[in-house]
Protein backbone atom coordinates (compact mmCIF):
# COMPACT_ATOMS: atom_id res chain seq x y z
CA UNK A 1 0.00 0.00 0.00
CA UNK A 2 1.24 3.47 -0.82
CA UNK A 3 2.28 5.37 2.25
CA UNK A 4 -0.28 8.05 1.64
CA UNK A 5 -0.16 9.44 5.17
CA UNK A 6 2.57 11.95 4.34
CA UNK A 7 0.08 13.52 1.96
CA UNK A 8 -2.64 13.30 4.56
CA UNK A 9 -5.92 14.72 3.36
CA UNK A 10 -6.58 16.33 6.71
CA UNK A 11 -9.00 18.91 5.37
CA UNK A 12 -11.06 16.36 3.49
CA UNK A 13 -11.11 14.00 6.47
CA UNK A 14 -12.16 16.75 8.85
CA UNK A 15 -14.81 17.98 6.45
CA UNK A 16 -16.15 14.46 6.08
CA UNK A 17 -16.28 13.93 9.83
CA UNK A 18 -18.13 17.22 10.21
CA UNK A 19 -20.65 16.09 7.61
CA UNK A 20 -21.14 12.76 9.31
CA UNK A 21 -21.50 14.54 12.62
CA UNK A 22 -24.34 16.57 11.11
CA UNK A 23 -26.10 13.38 10.14
CA UNK A 24 -26.48 12.61 13.80
CA UNK A 25 -26.87 9.38 15.62
CA UNK A 26 -29.86 7.09 15.33
CA UNK A 27 -31.14 5.07 18.27
CA UNK A 28 -28.08 5.76 20.42
CA UNK A 29 -27.58 8.30 23.16
CA UNK A 30 -24.32 10.04 24.07
CA UNK A 31 -21.13 8.23 23.08
CA UNK A 32 -22.03 5.51 20.60
CA UNK A 33 -19.42 2.84 21.05
CA UNK A 34 -21.65 -0.17 20.41
CA UNK A 35 -21.28 -1.84 17.05
CA UNK A 36 -24.07 -1.96 14.50
CA UNK A 37 -26.66 -4.62 15.29
CA UNK A 38 -25.96 -7.94 13.59
CA UNK A 39 -22.39 -6.99 12.74
CA UNK A 40 -20.15 -10.06 13.30
CA UNK A 41 -17.88 -8.49 15.91
CA UNK A 42 -15.83 -11.60 16.63
CA UNK A 43 -15.24 -12.49 12.99
CA UNK A 44 -13.79 -9.06 12.28
CA UNK A 45 -11.35 -9.39 15.19
CA UNK A 46 -9.61 -12.47 13.82
CA UNK A 47 -6.07 -12.45 12.49
CA UNK A 48 -5.89 -15.81 10.80
CA UNK A 49 -7.79 -17.53 8.01
CA UNK A 50 -8.78 -20.41 10.29
CA UNK A 51 -10.09 -18.18 13.06
CA UNK A 52 -12.03 -15.92 10.67
CA UNK A 53 -13.57 -18.98 9.01
CA UNK A 54 -14.48 -20.46 12.38
CA UNK A 55 -16.18 -17.27 13.57
CA UNK A 56 -17.98 -16.70 10.29
CA UNK A 57 -19.27 -20.16 9.44
CA UNK A 58 -17.88 -22.63 11.98
CA UNK A 59 -17.16 -25.19 9.29
CA UNK A 60 -14.34 -26.04 6.89
CA UNK A 61 -14.32 -25.05 3.24
CA UNK A 62 -13.59 -26.96 0.06
CA UNK A 63 -11.89 -25.34 -2.88
CA UNK A 64 -14.29 -25.21 -5.80
CA UNK A 65 -13.88 -24.24 -9.42
CA UNK A 66 -17.52 -23.16 -9.31
CA UNK A 67 -16.42 -20.06 -7.41
CA UNK A 68 -14.95 -17.35 -9.63
CA UNK A 69 -12.73 -14.73 -8.03
CA UNK A 70 -11.60 -11.80 -10.14
CA UNK A 71 -8.74 -9.74 -8.79
CA UNK A 72 -5.79 -8.00 -10.43
CA UNK A 73 -2.43 -9.80 -10.42
CA UNK A 74 -0.70 -6.58 -9.48
CA UNK A 75 -2.83 -4.00 -7.69
CA UNK A 76 -2.48 -0.51 -9.15
CA UNK A 77 -2.82 0.72 -5.58
CA UNK A 78 -3.25 -1.36 -2.44
CA UNK A 79 -5.77 1.21 -1.16
CA UNK A 80 -8.33 0.37 -3.84
CA UNK A 81 -8.24 -3.20 -5.17
CA UNK A 82 -11.33 -4.17 -7.22
CA UNK A 83 -12.58 -7.63 -6.21
CA UNK A 84 -15.42 -9.56 -7.83
CA UNK A 85 -16.81 -12.87 -6.66
CA UNK A 86 -19.38 -14.90 -8.53
CA UNK A 87 -20.47 -18.52 -8.55
CA UNK A 88 -22.60 -21.02 -10.41
CA UNK A 89 -23.50 -22.73 -7.13
CA UNK A 90 -27.12 -22.57 -6.07
CA UNK A 91 -28.68 -21.71 -2.74
CA UNK A 92 -26.02 -19.13 -1.91
CA UNK A 93 -26.68 -17.43 1.41
CA UNK A 94 -23.41 -15.65 1.99
CA UNK A 95 -20.16 -14.51 0.36
CA UNK A 96 -17.15 -13.43 2.40
CA UNK A 97 -13.71 -12.20 1.46
CA UNK A 98 -10.55 -12.80 3.46
CA UNK A 99 -7.17 -11.11 3.08
CA UNK A 100 -4.85 -13.09 5.38
CA UNK A 101 -1.94 -10.61 5.19
CA UNK A 102 -4.13 -7.73 6.36
CA UNK A 103 -4.05 -6.78 10.07
CA UNK A 104 -7.52 -8.31 10.38
CA UNK A 105 -8.23 -11.20 8.06
CA UNK A 106 -11.90 -10.63 7.30
CA UNK A 107 -12.44 -7.78 4.86
CA UNK A 108 -16.16 -8.07 4.10
CA UNK A 109 -19.02 -10.49 4.47
CA UNK A 110 -22.28 -10.32 2.53
CA UNK A 111 -25.62 -11.95 3.35
CA UNK A 112 -27.81 -12.77 0.39
CA UNK A 113 -31.57 -13.30 0.24
CA UNK A 114 -33.08 -16.04 -1.91
CA UNK A 115 -33.72 -13.34 -4.53
CA UNK A 116 -30.12 -12.16 -4.67
CA UNK A 117 -27.79 -13.19 -7.50
CA UNK A 118 -24.72 -14.94 -6.09
CA UNK A 119 -22.19 -12.32 -7.12
CA UNK A 120 -20.56 -9.34 -5.46
CA UNK A 121 -18.28 -6.51 -6.60
CA UNK A 122 -16.34 -4.44 -4.10
CA UNK A 123 -13.11 -2.49 -3.58
CA UNK A 124 -10.78 -3.51 -0.78
CA UNK A 125 -7.64 -2.30 0.93
CA UNK A 126 -4.66 -4.62 0.97
CA UNK A 127 -1.72 -3.83 3.23
CA UNK A 128 0.69 -5.99 1.24
CA UNK A 129 0.93 -8.86 -1.18
CA UNK A 130 -1.54 -11.50 -0.06
CA UNK A 131 -3.89 -14.18 -1.14
CA UNK A 132 -7.46 -13.06 -1.47
CA UNK A 133 -9.86 -15.80 -0.47
CA UNK A 134 -13.50 -15.81 -1.52
CA UNK A 135 -15.79 -17.95 0.62
CA UNK A 136 -19.23 -18.86 -0.64
CA UNK A 137 -21.83 -20.40 1.67
CA UNK A 138 -24.22 -22.45 -0.43
CA UNK A 139 -26.64 -25.12 0.67
CA UNK A 140 -25.09 -25.05 4.12
CA UNK A 141 -21.56 -25.83 2.87
CA UNK A 142 -18.60 -23.52 2.32
CA UNK A 143 -16.77 -23.32 -1.00
CA UNK A 144 -13.67 -21.28 -1.71
CA UNK A 145 -11.41 -19.83 -4.37
CA UNK A 146 -8.12 -18.07 -3.78
CA UNK A 147 -5.81 -15.87 -5.82
CA UNK A 148 -2.69 -13.92 -4.98
CA UNK A 149 -2.66 -10.16 -5.47
CA UNK A 150 0.70 -8.44 -5.52
CA UNK A 151 0.83 -5.12 -3.75
CA UNK A 152 3.99 -3.17 -4.49
CA UNK A 153 5.54 0.07 -3.41
CA UNK A 154 4.43 2.95 -5.55
CA UNK A 155 7.10 4.38 -7.75
CA UNK A 156 6.82 8.00 -6.90
CA UNK A 157 8.48 7.81 -3.50
CA UNK A 158 5.47 8.52 -1.36
CA UNK B 1 17.14 26.53 0.56
CA UNK B 2 17.17 27.39 -3.15
CA UNK B 3 16.88 24.89 -5.93
CA UNK B 4 20.17 23.84 -7.37
CA UNK B 5 19.29 23.83 -10.98
CA UNK B 6 21.51 21.63 -12.97
CA UNK B 7 20.35 22.61 -16.40
CA UNK B 8 20.98 19.70 -18.77
CA UNK B 9 19.19 19.02 -21.98
CA UNK B 10 18.13 15.46 -22.26
CA UNK B 11 18.26 13.37 -25.38
CA UNK B 12 14.72 14.24 -26.38
CA UNK B 13 15.41 17.96 -26.21
CA UNK B 14 18.40 17.35 -28.42
CA UNK B 15 16.10 15.45 -30.76
CA UNK B 16 13.69 18.34 -30.93
CA UNK B 17 16.40 20.90 -31.48
CA UNK B 18 18.14 18.79 -34.06
CA UNK B 19 14.82 18.61 -35.88
CA UNK B 20 15.04 22.36 -36.11
CA UNK B 21 18.43 22.21 -37.71
CA UNK B 22 20.35 22.34 -34.47
CA UNK B 23 19.94 26.07 -33.86
CA UNK B 24 18.60 27.57 -30.66
CA UNK B 25 15.24 29.26 -31.42
CA UNK B 26 15.44 32.99 -32.07
CA UNK B 27 12.63 35.01 -30.43
CA UNK B 28 11.33 36.09 -33.84
CA UNK B 29 10.69 32.44 -34.76
CA UNK B 30 9.10 31.66 -31.38
CA UNK B 31 5.75 30.52 -32.74
CA UNK B 32 7.35 28.47 -35.49
CA UNK B 33 9.62 26.90 -32.91
CA UNK B 34 6.69 26.02 -30.68
CA UNK B 35 4.81 24.49 -33.59
CA UNK B 36 7.85 22.45 -34.59
CA UNK B 37 8.40 21.37 -30.98
CA UNK B 38 4.81 20.16 -30.80
CA UNK B 39 5.15 18.20 -34.02
CA UNK B 40 8.37 16.54 -32.88
CA UNK B 41 6.97 15.84 -29.39
CA UNK B 42 3.85 14.14 -30.73
CA UNK B 43 5.88 12.27 -33.35
CA UNK B 44 8.10 10.89 -30.59
CA UNK B 45 5.14 9.53 -28.63
CA UNK B 46 3.30 8.20 -31.67
CA UNK B 47 6.49 6.42 -32.58
CA UNK B 48 6.95 5.06 -29.04
CA UNK B 49 3.32 3.88 -28.88
CA UNK B 50 2.48 3.17 -32.52
CA UNK B 51 -0.89 1.51 -32.01
CA UNK B 52 -2.28 4.08 -29.63
CA UNK B 53 -5.04 6.34 -30.97
CA UNK B 54 -4.51 9.99 -30.09
CA UNK B 55 -7.64 9.88 -27.95
CA UNK B 56 -6.03 7.31 -25.67
CA UNK B 57 -3.13 9.55 -24.65
CA UNK B 58 -5.42 11.20 -22.12
CA UNK B 59 -5.67 7.93 -20.21
CA UNK B 60 -2.08 7.88 -19.03
CA UNK B 61 -0.93 4.55 -17.59
CA UNK B 62 -4.21 2.88 -18.59
CA UNK B 63 -3.48 3.48 -22.26
CA UNK B 64 -0.20 1.58 -22.07
CA UNK B 65 -0.83 -1.24 -19.59
CA UNK B 66 -3.64 -3.75 -20.02
CA UNK B 67 -3.72 -4.98 -16.43
CA UNK B 68 -3.97 -1.52 -14.98
CA UNK B 69 -6.59 -0.65 -17.57
CA UNK B 70 -8.81 -3.49 -16.36
CA UNK B 71 -8.71 -2.15 -12.80
CA UNK B 72 -9.43 1.33 -14.09
CA UNK B 73 -12.43 0.16 -16.11
CA UNK B 74 -13.71 -1.60 -13.02
CA UNK B 75 -13.42 1.54 -10.92
CA UNK B 76 -14.87 3.70 -13.70
CA UNK B 77 -18.15 1.74 -13.48
CA UNK B 78 -18.84 4.11 -10.64
CA UNK B 79 -16.06 6.67 -10.38
CA UNK B 80 -15.12 7.91 -6.93
CA UNK B 81 -15.04 11.53 -8.21
CA UNK B 82 -18.82 11.41 -8.46
CA UNK B 83 -19.30 13.31 -5.20
CA UNK B 84 -16.84 16.04 -6.19
CA UNK B 85 -18.50 16.38 -9.59
CA UNK B 86 -21.90 17.01 -8.02
CA UNK B 87 -20.46 19.41 -5.50
CA UNK B 88 -18.69 21.26 -8.30
CA UNK B 89 -21.80 21.55 -10.46
CA UNK B 90 -23.81 22.96 -7.57
CA UNK B 91 -21.07 25.44 -6.68
CA UNK B 92 -20.63 26.48 -10.30
CA UNK B 93 -24.32 27.20 -10.67
CA UNK B 94 -24.66 29.07 -7.37
CA UNK B 95 -24.51 32.87 -7.77
CA UNK B 96 -22.02 34.96 -5.83
CA UNK B 97 -23.25 37.38 -3.18
CA UNK B 98 -23.32 40.12 -5.80
CA UNK B 99 -25.69 38.15 -8.02
CA UNK B 100 -23.16 37.28 -10.72
CA UNK B 101 -21.79 33.79 -11.25
CA UNK B 102 -18.88 31.88 -12.77
CA UNK B 103 -20.70 31.86 -16.10
CA UNK B 104 -20.14 35.61 -16.34
CA UNK B 105 -16.36 35.17 -16.26
CA UNK B 106 -15.94 32.58 -18.98
CA UNK B 107 -16.62 32.18 -22.66
CA UNK B 108 -19.75 30.13 -23.33
CA UNK B 109 -20.71 30.52 -19.67
CA UNK B 110 -17.80 28.27 -18.69
CA UNK B 111 -19.33 25.23 -20.33
CA UNK B 112 -17.07 23.26 -22.63
CA UNK B 113 -14.06 25.59 -22.28
CA UNK B 114 -11.61 23.65 -20.12
CA UNK B 115 -9.67 22.41 -23.15
CA UNK B 116 -8.61 25.99 -23.97
CA UNK B 117 -6.75 26.41 -20.67
CA UNK B 118 -4.13 27.54 -19.91
CA UNK B 119 -4.42 30.75 -21.91
CA UNK B 120 -1.98 33.63 -22.10
CA UNK B 121 -3.31 36.90 -20.76
CA UNK B 122 -1.69 39.64 -22.83
CA UNK B 123 -3.05 42.29 -20.45
CA UNK B 124 -1.22 40.98 -17.39
CA UNK B 125 1.50 39.17 -19.32
CA UNK B 126 1.05 35.81 -17.60
CA UNK B 127 -0.19 32.28 -18.12
CA UNK B 128 -3.72 31.83 -16.80
CA UNK B 129 -4.68 28.31 -15.80
CA UNK B 130 -8.30 27.32 -15.27
CA UNK B 131 -7.74 27.31 -11.50
CA UNK B 132 -6.31 30.81 -11.60
CA UNK B 133 -9.17 31.98 -13.80
CA UNK B 134 -11.66 30.64 -11.28
CA UNK B 135 -10.06 32.57 -8.46
CA UNK B 136 -9.73 35.72 -10.55
CA UNK B 137 -13.45 35.41 -11.17
CA UNK B 138 -14.15 35.07 -7.47
CA UNK B 139 -11.97 38.02 -6.51
CA UNK B 140 -13.46 40.19 -9.25
CA UNK B 141 -16.89 39.45 -7.79
CA UNK B 142 -16.06 40.12 -4.17
CA UNK B 143 -15.53 36.51 -3.13
CA UNK B 144 -12.52 35.05 -1.30
CA UNK B 145 -10.23 32.97 -3.49
CA UNK B 146 -10.38 29.20 -3.05
CA UNK B 147 -7.35 27.29 -1.78
CA UNK B 148 -5.70 25.40 -4.60
CA UNK B 149 -4.92 21.69 -4.94
CA UNK B 150 -8.07 20.05 -3.57
CA UNK B 151 -11.50 20.67 -2.07
CA UNK B 152 -13.87 23.03 -3.82
CA UNK B 153 -11.28 24.10 -6.43
CA UNK B 154 -10.98 20.47 -7.49
CA UNK B 155 -14.76 20.05 -7.47
CA UNK B 156 -15.40 23.08 -9.68
CA UNK B 157 -12.63 22.21 -12.13
CA UNK B 158 -13.99 18.64 -12.15
CA UNK B 159 -17.37 19.95 -13.28
CA UNK B 160 -15.85 22.24 -15.89
CA UNK B 161 -13.66 19.38 -17.17
CA UNK B 162 -16.68 17.11 -17.40
CA UNK B 163 -18.43 19.64 -19.66
CA UNK B 164 -15.35 19.44 -21.90
CA UNK B 165 -15.02 15.68 -21.92
CA UNK B 166 -13.80 14.43 -25.31
CA UNK B 167 -13.01 17.93 -26.56
CA UNK B 168 -9.42 18.07 -27.83
CA UNK B 169 -6.86 20.32 -26.15
CA UNK B 170 -6.81 23.60 -28.06
CA UNK B 171 -4.11 25.74 -26.50
CA UNK B 172 -3.08 28.94 -28.21
CA UNK B 173 0.18 30.84 -27.98
CA UNK B 174 -0.41 34.44 -29.10
CA UNK B 175 2.23 36.16 -31.19
CA UNK B 176 3.57 37.98 -28.16
CA UNK B 177 7.16 37.68 -26.95
CA UNK B 178 5.97 37.28 -23.37
CA UNK B 179 3.77 34.34 -24.33
CA UNK B 180 6.59 32.75 -26.24
CA UNK B 181 8.91 33.34 -23.29
CA UNK B 182 6.40 31.67 -20.95
CA UNK B 183 6.15 28.70 -23.31
CA UNK B 184 9.96 28.48 -23.52
CA UNK B 185 10.27 28.74 -19.73
CA UNK B 186 7.79 25.88 -19.34
CA UNK B 187 9.74 23.81 -21.82
CA UNK B 188 12.99 24.48 -20.02
CA UNK B 189 11.45 23.53 -16.67
CA UNK B 190 10.17 20.29 -18.14
CA UNK B 191 13.57 19.19 -19.39
CA UNK B 192 15.68 20.43 -16.45
CA UNK B 193 16.97 17.97 -13.88
CA UNK B 194 16.41 19.04 -10.30
CA UNK B 195 16.41 17.89 -6.69
CA UNK B 196 18.18 15.07 -4.90
CA UNK B 197 17.10 12.47 -7.40
CA UNK B 198 18.29 14.65 -10.27
CA UNK B 199 15.24 13.82 -12.36
CA UNK B 200 13.57 16.05 -14.89
CA UNK B 201 9.87 15.68 -15.70
CA UNK B 202 11.11 14.27 -18.98
CA UNK B 203 13.21 11.60 -17.26
CA UNK B 204 10.05 9.72 -16.30
CA UNK B 205 7.40 10.99 -18.68
CA UNK B 206 9.40 11.02 -21.89
CA UNK B 207 12.44 8.75 -21.58
CA UNK B 208 10.71 6.11 -19.44
CA UNK B 209 7.11 6.67 -20.51
CA UNK B 210 5.14 3.41 -20.35
CA UNK B 211 7.76 1.70 -18.20
CA UNK B 212 7.60 0.85 -14.52
CA UNK B 213 8.99 2.82 -11.66
CA UNK B 214 8.62 0.27 -8.88
CA UNK B 215 4.89 -0.47 -8.83
CA UNK B 216 3.80 2.48 -10.96
CA UNK B 217 3.49 2.75 -14.71
CA UNK B 218 4.80 6.10 -15.97
CA UNK B 219 2.30 8.01 -18.09
CA UNK B 220 3.49 9.55 -21.36
CA UNK B 221 3.81 13.35 -21.12
CA UNK B 222 1.58 13.73 -24.16
CA UNK B 223 -1.94 14.14 -22.80
CA UNK B 224 -0.81 13.77 -19.20
CA UNK B 225 -2.90 16.72 -17.99
CA UNK B 226 -6.05 15.71 -19.88
CA UNK B 227 -7.56 13.73 -17.01
CA UNK B 228 -7.28 16.42 -14.33
CA UNK B 229 -8.56 16.98 -11.76
CA UNK B 230 -8.23 13.41 -10.54
CA UNK B 231 -9.43 11.23 -7.70
CA UNK B 232 -6.21 9.51 -6.84
CA UNK B 233 -6.48 6.30 -4.80
CA UNK B 234 -3.23 7.29 -3.15
CA UNK B 235 -4.84 10.48 -1.84
CA UNK B 236 -8.32 9.08 -1.27
CA UNK B 237 -9.52 12.45 -2.51
CA UNK B 238 -9.51 14.86 -5.44
CA UNK B 239 -6.45 16.72 -6.59
CA UNK B 240 -5.76 19.37 -9.20
CA UNK B 241 -2.73 19.78 -11.44
CA UNK B 242 -1.16 21.87 -8.66
CA UNK B 243 -1.60 19.03 -6.22
CA UNK B 244 0.19 16.63 -8.51
CA UNK B 245 2.97 19.09 -9.39
CA UNK B 246 3.71 19.94 -5.75
CA UNK B 247 3.48 16.33 -4.56
CA UNK B 248 5.61 15.08 -7.46
CA UNK B 249 8.23 17.74 -6.65
CA UNK B 250 8.32 16.48 -3.05
CA UNK B 251 8.43 12.86 -4.09
CA UNK B 252 11.33 13.57 -6.44
CA UNK B 253 13.08 15.19 -3.43
CA UNK B 254 12.90 18.60 -5.00
CA UNK B 255 11.60 21.76 -3.32
CA UNK B 256 7.90 22.04 -4.14
CA UNK B 257 6.83 25.45 -5.39
CA UNK B 258 3.65 27.13 -4.15
CA UNK B 259 0.50 26.24 -6.12
CA UNK B 260 0.10 28.40 -9.24
CA UNK B 261 3.74 29.46 -9.07
CA UNK B 262 4.64 30.98 -12.46
CA UNK B 263 7.05 28.09 -13.07
CA UNK B 264 4.23 25.56 -12.60
CA UNK B 265 1.86 27.58 -14.75
CA UNK B 266 4.46 27.81 -17.49
CA UNK B 267 5.09 24.07 -17.51
CA UNK B 268 1.33 23.46 -17.55
CA UNK B 269 1.17 25.80 -20.57
CA UNK B 270 3.98 23.93 -22.31
CA UNK B 271 2.56 20.47 -21.57
CA UNK B 272 -0.95 21.44 -22.60
CA UNK B 273 0.24 23.00 -25.88
CA UNK B 274 2.27 19.86 -26.57
CA UNK B 275 -0.96 17.89 -26.09
CA UNK B 276 -3.12 19.84 -28.57
CA UNK B 277 -5.45 17.38 -30.22
CA UNK B 278 -5.61 15.00 -27.23
CA UNK B 279 -9.21 14.94 -25.90
CA UNK B 280 -10.06 15.91 -22.34
CA UNK B 281 -10.59 12.81 -20.18
CA UNK B 282 -11.27 14.61 -16.94
CA UNK B 283 -12.24 14.39 -14.27
CA UNK B 284 -10.37 11.14 -13.91
CA UNK B 285 -9.17 8.47 -11.52
CA UNK B 286 -5.58 7.37 -11.03
CA UNK B 287 -3.75 4.94 -8.72
CA UNK C 1 -27.11 18.38 2.68
CA UNK C 2 -26.63 15.90 -0.17
CA UNK C 3 -26.84 12.22 0.71
CA UNK C 4 -23.64 10.28 1.22
CA UNK C 5 -25.16 7.41 -0.74
CA UNK C 6 -25.23 7.27 -4.55
CA UNK C 7 -27.22 4.47 -6.10
CA UNK C 8 -27.51 3.38 -9.71
CA UNK C 9 -30.23 0.75 -9.81
CA UNK C 10 -31.26 -0.48 -13.23
CA UNK C 11 -34.14 -2.83 -13.97
CA UNK C 12 -32.84 -5.35 -16.46
CA UNK C 13 -35.61 -7.79 -17.40
CA UNK C 14 -36.20 -10.16 -14.47
CA UNK C 15 -33.31 -8.73 -12.43
CA UNK C 16 -32.27 -5.39 -11.05
CA UNK C 17 -28.58 -4.43 -11.26
CA UNK C 18 -27.37 -2.25 -8.42
CA UNK C 19 -24.22 -0.22 -7.94
CA UNK C 20 -23.77 1.96 -4.88
CA UNK C 21 -21.04 4.42 -3.92
CA UNK C 22 -20.96 5.80 -0.40
CA UNK C 23 -18.98 8.82 0.73
CA UNK C 24 -17.19 7.71 3.89
CA UNK C 25 -13.58 7.91 5.13
CA UNK C 26 -13.40 4.22 6.10
CA UNK C 27 -10.52 5.05 8.42
CA UNK C 28 -8.83 1.86 9.49
CA UNK C 29 -7.16 3.20 12.58
CA UNK C 30 -3.74 2.26 11.19
CA UNK C 31 -2.97 5.48 9.35
CA UNK C 32 -1.24 8.49 10.89
CA UNK C 33 -2.16 12.09 10.19
CA UNK C 34 0.36 14.80 9.27
CA UNK C 35 1.11 15.36 12.99
CA UNK C 36 2.04 11.72 13.44
CA UNK C 37 -1.05 10.78 15.42
CA UNK C 38 -3.13 7.73 14.54
CA UNK C 39 -6.44 8.64 12.94
CA UNK C 40 -9.01 6.67 14.97
CA UNK C 41 -10.97 3.89 13.25
CA UNK C 42 -14.11 5.20 11.58
CA UNK C 43 -15.70 2.84 9.11
CA UNK C 44 -19.09 1.61 7.98
CA UNK C 45 -20.03 -1.69 9.60
CA UNK C 46 -23.31 -2.56 7.90
CA UNK C 47 -25.15 -1.56 4.76
CA UNK C 48 -28.62 -2.88 4.03
CA UNK C 49 -30.41 -2.85 0.70
CA UNK C 50 -34.16 -3.28 1.04
CA UNK C 51 -36.74 -3.71 -1.69
CA UNK C 52 -40.48 -4.23 -1.17
CA UNK C 53 -39.99 -5.04 2.49
CA UNK C 54 -37.26 -7.59 1.84
CA UNK C 55 -33.59 -7.11 2.63
CA UNK C 56 -31.90 -8.24 -0.55
CA UNK C 57 -28.34 -7.61 0.64
CA UNK C 58 -26.62 -7.00 3.95
CA UNK C 59 -23.01 -5.93 3.73
CA UNK C 60 -20.90 -6.44 6.84
CA UNK C 61 -17.72 -4.46 6.46
CA UNK C 62 -14.46 -4.04 8.31
CA UNK C 63 -11.89 -1.28 7.91
CA UNK C 64 -10.32 -3.11 4.93
CA UNK C 65 -13.09 -1.89 2.65
CA UNK C 66 -11.77 1.02 0.58
CA UNK C 67 -12.56 4.64 1.24
CA UNK C 68 -15.72 5.85 -0.50
CA UNK C 69 -16.88 2.24 -0.55
CA UNK C 70 -18.44 0.60 -3.57
CA UNK C 71 -20.92 -2.25 -3.93
CA UNK C 72 -22.15 -4.07 -6.99
CA UNK C 73 -24.79 -6.79 -6.96
CA UNK C 74 -28.04 -7.89 -8.59
CA UNK C 75 -31.30 -9.30 -7.36
CA UNK C 76 -34.34 -10.97 -8.96
CA UNK C 77 -37.34 -8.71 -9.07
CA UNK C 78 -37.58 -4.96 -8.97
CA UNK C 79 -39.19 -2.82 -11.64
CA UNK C 80 -38.67 0.67 -12.94
CA UNK C 81 -39.98 3.16 -10.41
CA UNK C 82 -39.65 0.82 -7.43
CA UNK C 83 -37.87 2.10 -4.35
CA UNK C 84 -34.63 0.58 -3.09
CA UNK C 85 -33.82 1.71 0.45
CA UNK C 86 -30.12 1.79 1.28
CA UNK C 87 -28.94 2.39 4.84
CA UNK C 88 -25.51 2.33 6.45
CA UNK C 89 -24.41 2.37 10.08
CA UNK C 90 -20.78 2.91 11.08
CA UNK C 91 -18.70 1.99 14.14
CA UNK C 92 -19.40 5.38 15.74
CA UNK C 93 -23.11 4.83 15.42
CA UNK C 94 -23.51 7.38 12.64
CA UNK C 95 -25.88 6.56 9.83
CA UNK C 96 -27.41 7.68 6.57
CA UNK C 97 -30.17 6.35 4.37
CA UNK C 98 -31.52 6.98 0.91
CA UNK C 99 -34.63 5.86 -0.95
CA UNK C 100 -33.30 5.28 -4.46
CA UNK C 101 -35.52 4.79 -7.48
CA UNK C 102 -34.95 1.85 -9.77
CA UNK C 103 -34.50 3.10 -13.31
Amino acid sequence: MHAGSSESHDLTRRATLRLLGLLGVVGMAGTALADAPGWPVEAFKQKTEADALKQLYGKPFEVSDKVTLEVPEIAENGAVVPVSVSTTLEGVTSISILVPENPFTLAASYKMSDATMPAIGCRLKMAKTSNVIALVEAGGKIYAASKEVKVTLGGCGG
Amino acid sequence: MSLRRVSRRLAIAALIFSALGGAAPAPADGLATAAADQKAFQAFFKDRFPNLPVAEFGNGPYAVNAEMRKQWEDIMQFPPYDFALDEGKTAFETPFANGKSYADCFANGGIGVRQTYPTFDTKTGEVVTLDLAINRCRIANGEKPLPYQTGMMASITAYMAETSRDKPFDIKIPDDPRAIAAYEAGKEYFYTRRGQLNFACASCHVTSAGQRMRGDILAPAMGILAAFPIYRSDWGSMGTIDRRFTSCSSQMRSEPLPPQDPAYRNVEYFLSFMSNGVPITGPGTRP
Amino acid sequence: MASTIRVRAQANGPTTDVQALIQHPMDSGFVKDSDGNLVPPHYIETVTFEHAGKIVLTSNWGPAVSKDPYTKFSFKGGAKGDVLNVTWVDNLGKTDTVAAKIA
